[in-house]
């Protein structure tokens, strides 16, 4: 197999992982364009939404599971963004940032007390066998994964350019104040967003769960999604995607073109070694909004 | 205005509850979960265990297999009359919080059971100087079968030279023998750690010797995203067979990921500790026809566990919810109950009560596990004969094979010797450069 073959293949299964990860971005996304909150529990949502889903599948059946875990999550959401946050607004990003830590412990924490620590399968029924073409092969349940992640990304556009409420939450990112005087309601679209960051959280929580199970350590998943964010712009919904991909091309070249060279294992490496790059060449991220402060 | 009033009423107090939540959830996790000491002719034995994190799933079984072995002693009037009185302490799979459990007992150790390498190796210096067996059953140091050189370290059983040796034998044994092994390439899909790496002097040794190529994919953890390894062995490396070095749930992902880049699951060979239920479960249907290696009996079939389950779950008292018992990891916590046990037993024999680390060391080194005990015992064919001794700690012995239906294990094997003179000449090299680097 010559190298050029072997690097397409690399490029597409790092594009296929790329779009899973831009997934879980996304849920940060969301939280951080509406709020500026850091949401560092949304790792633990989407253990959360999955392990409610796999929980629910066998009492009754995968739609209604469907269901009723996106109503878990939508009140998951709720409390969070009532209970938590709202009334943290005002204070220092740093005490929200703990707020987020402590509402990743409730979660972990529920999630085991609901439905144990045992891990579950999740099947979603798709064909595991690869594609071959022209002699690349291409991973089928990825590139399922991939329209289903892409699929979802455009309701979300679609969401924000074409509805009311979409329109409102943009006013708000730009700027709340002028967005509330405007009309817009803070708090009801804040808890849309947070609501959408937990259906955010369960789709993910479903890609993931279908490739690796559902168990605790999915919620280091979420680790993935901090490269992600420093390229693509903490408030940027194309950039989430656009770097997800990125880091997906960076991890699978690098572990399989670099890694011979040092003796393997620089998967991980890759992905942070491209966030550093941006951090000191372009610090606000691809899309990300360049803070310019009066002095 | 209102909502910014409100926040600067409310937000210091709040956040100081979360993040009071935040600390409490961790610090409970550290704190004993009963304070209480030993009754006079009582054995008080804290325990390290892994009820939360990554890695609970199979390990909070090992603990609990443990504590019914010791309900049932206790439930059958103790060893000798003493009864063993346990306390947890919860360290996640974490070696600071594991460091921090050690500390806060201190002293009261008789015997330390991590099931974590990397917290046997972090303990080493401290469980020497406190005079404290540390063991880790197939895992932990290998060079601690050595028991001149590691007086109070042990694998008990199968170091991991000894797994690897048992491995390539019996991939040599699927081939046709040791000969058929020529020019045959093995992949090595491990984790990047000290644990992972364990395997490498043995595979270059037994390479050499039967001339197979062998190469290692080092995963950073959590080793959830392998796609890119699985990639490079079936279609760059092309292997003929794989191993897999994982733990937790990095045992599970390459069924997933095998299977898309047409890897066949039948070359496909995976450690013990990538054996158990747990590691199966999340690949669903993928992990048909997947084999591991193991050391010990599962299922129910055992009557230590008949036992167990008749005087102790039946009477309400399990520590595991009873559709746990004789999965792999249970088990494997009812035959380390049993290790614990013996040297109890030998010590109280030997020394008398009240027990301290070294009457206890001094019992497990006496424990002679052959049939005619194993039999008293209910633990026929749950766990090959063991024989400790002073320079001999246990690790050299043989593997068995399980198969994955989808459903339960079913032992494929006979047991699986290593290759003796291989590990026994690594154990030798690594116990002299230990002597010497620690100038003994």
């Amino acid at each position: 197999m010559n190298d050029l073959i072997y690097g397409i293949e690399l490029t597409i299964t790092g594009l296929l992982i790329g779009s899973m990860y831009s997934m879980v971005a996304l849920g940060f996304v969301l939280i951080f364009k509406a709020s500026s909150v850091f949401n560092f529990a949304q790792g633990a949502m989407t253990l959360f939404a999955a392990l409610t889903l796999v929980g629910l599948i066998p009492m009754v059946g995968f739609w209604v599971a469907l269901l009723l875990t996106v109503g878990v999550m939508g009140g998951v959401a709720v409390f969070a963004e009532r209970a938590i946050f709202r009334p943290l607004v005002g204070a220092e990003p740093l005490v929200i940032f703990v707020a987020t830590l402590g509402l990743a412990f409730i979660l972990e924490g529920s999630a085991q007390i609901f439905w144990g620590t045992q891990p579950h399968g999740l099947k979603l029924g798709l064909p595991v066998e690869p594609l071959m073409i022209g002699g690349v092969f291409v991973s089928m349940p990825d590139f399922i994964s991939a329209l289903a992640a892409a699929f979802f990304v455009i309701l979300l556009v679609l969401f924000f350019h074409k509805t009311r409420i979409g329109l409102g939450l943009r006013a708000i990112a730009d700027d709340h104040v002028a967005a509330q005087s405007m009309g817009i309601q803070l708090r009801k679209v804040w808890t849309i967003v947070w609501v959408l960051a937990g259906i955010v959280a369960l789709a993910a929580g479903m890609l993931w769960g279908a490739r690796i199970g559902v168990h605790f350590a999915m919620s280091l998943i979420a680790l993935k999604a901090l490269p992600v964010l420093i390229i693509g712009g903490i408030e940027s919904i194309p950039g989430a995607i656009v770097a997800g991909l990125i880091v997906g091309v960076a991890e699978a070249l690098g572990e399989g073109f670099i890694g011979p060279l040092v003796g393997g294992g620089v998967q991980d490496i890759m992905a942070y070694l491209v966030a550093l790059l941006f951090l000191m060449f372009r610090p606000y991220g691809l899309f990300g909004e360049e803070m310019i402060e009066r002095v | 205005m209102l909502m910014r009033r409100a926040s600067i009423r409310f937000s210091p107090a709040l956040a100081t509850g979360v993040l009071a939540a935040g600390v409490l959830a961790t610090a409970s996790a550290t704190l004993p979960t009963q304070t209480s000491i030993a009754a006079e002719g009582e054995i008080y034995h804290p325990m390290l265990v892994t009820r939360t994190g990554p890695f609970a799933s199979a390990a909070s079984g090992v603990s609990s297999g443990q504590q019914d072995y010791f309900a049932l002693v206790n439930a059958n009037g103790g060893i000798d009359g003493v009864k063993i009185k346990w306390e947890e302490c919860e360290f996640g799979y974490k070696t600071p919080r594991a460091l921090e459990c050690y500390e806060r007992f201190r002293g009261k150790w008789k015997i330390v059971y991590p099931n974590s390498t990397p917290v046997i190796f972090a303990l080493s210096k401290r469980l020497t100087e406190d005079k404290v067996l540390g063991i880790n059953l197939a895992g932990g140091r290998s060079e601690s079968t050595d028991g001149t050189t590691f007086p109070y370290l042990s694998p008990v059983i199968l170091n991991f030279w000894s797994q690897a040796a048992s491995t390539i034998r019996y991939i040599a044994q699927q081939e046709g023998g040791e000969a058929k092994l020529k020019g045959r390439k093995i992949a090595f899909v491990h984790l990047d750690n000290a644990y992972g790496r364990q395997p490498f002097p043995i595979f270059d040794a037994l390479a050499k010797k039967f001339g197979f190529e062998w190469k290692s994919w080092p995963l950073a953890w959590p080793a959830l995203e392998q796609s890119a390894a699985w990639v490079d062995i079936a279609r760059r490396f092309r292997a003929d067979w794989a191993i897999q070095w994982n733990y937790g749930q990095s045992c599970n992902v390459p069924m997933t990921e095998m299977k898309k880049v047409g890897f066949p699951i039948e070359k496909f060979v995976g450690t013990l500790w990538c054996g158990s239920e747990e590691d199966v479960t999340p690949a669903g249907d993928l992990a048909k026809g997947y084999v591991s290696a193991n050391y010990h009996g599962v299922g129910l079939d055992f009557p230590v566990i008949q036992e167990i389950i008749k005087k102790v779950h039946d009477q309400g008292k399990g520590n595991i919810d009873r559709k746990r018992v004789g999965t792999v990891a249970y088990n494997r916590g009812v035959l380390t109950g049993i290790i614990i046990v013996e040297a109890f037993r030998n010590a109280i024999k030997s020394a008398g009560m009240p027990l301290d680390g070294k009457k206890v060391r001094d019992g497990f080194r006496m424990i002679k596990l052959d049939k005619k005990r194993l039999k008293e015992l209910g633990a026929e064919g749950l766990l090959p004969e063991l024989v400790f001794s002073a320079t001999y700690h246990g690790g050299i012995e043989p593997q068995l094979f399980q198969r994955w239906d989808g459903k339960t294990w079913t032992t494929i094997s006979d047991w699986v010797p290593p290759y003796e003179d291989v590990v026994k000449s690594e154990i030798k090299r690594a116990a002299a450069e230990y002597k010497k680097q620690t100038k003994q």
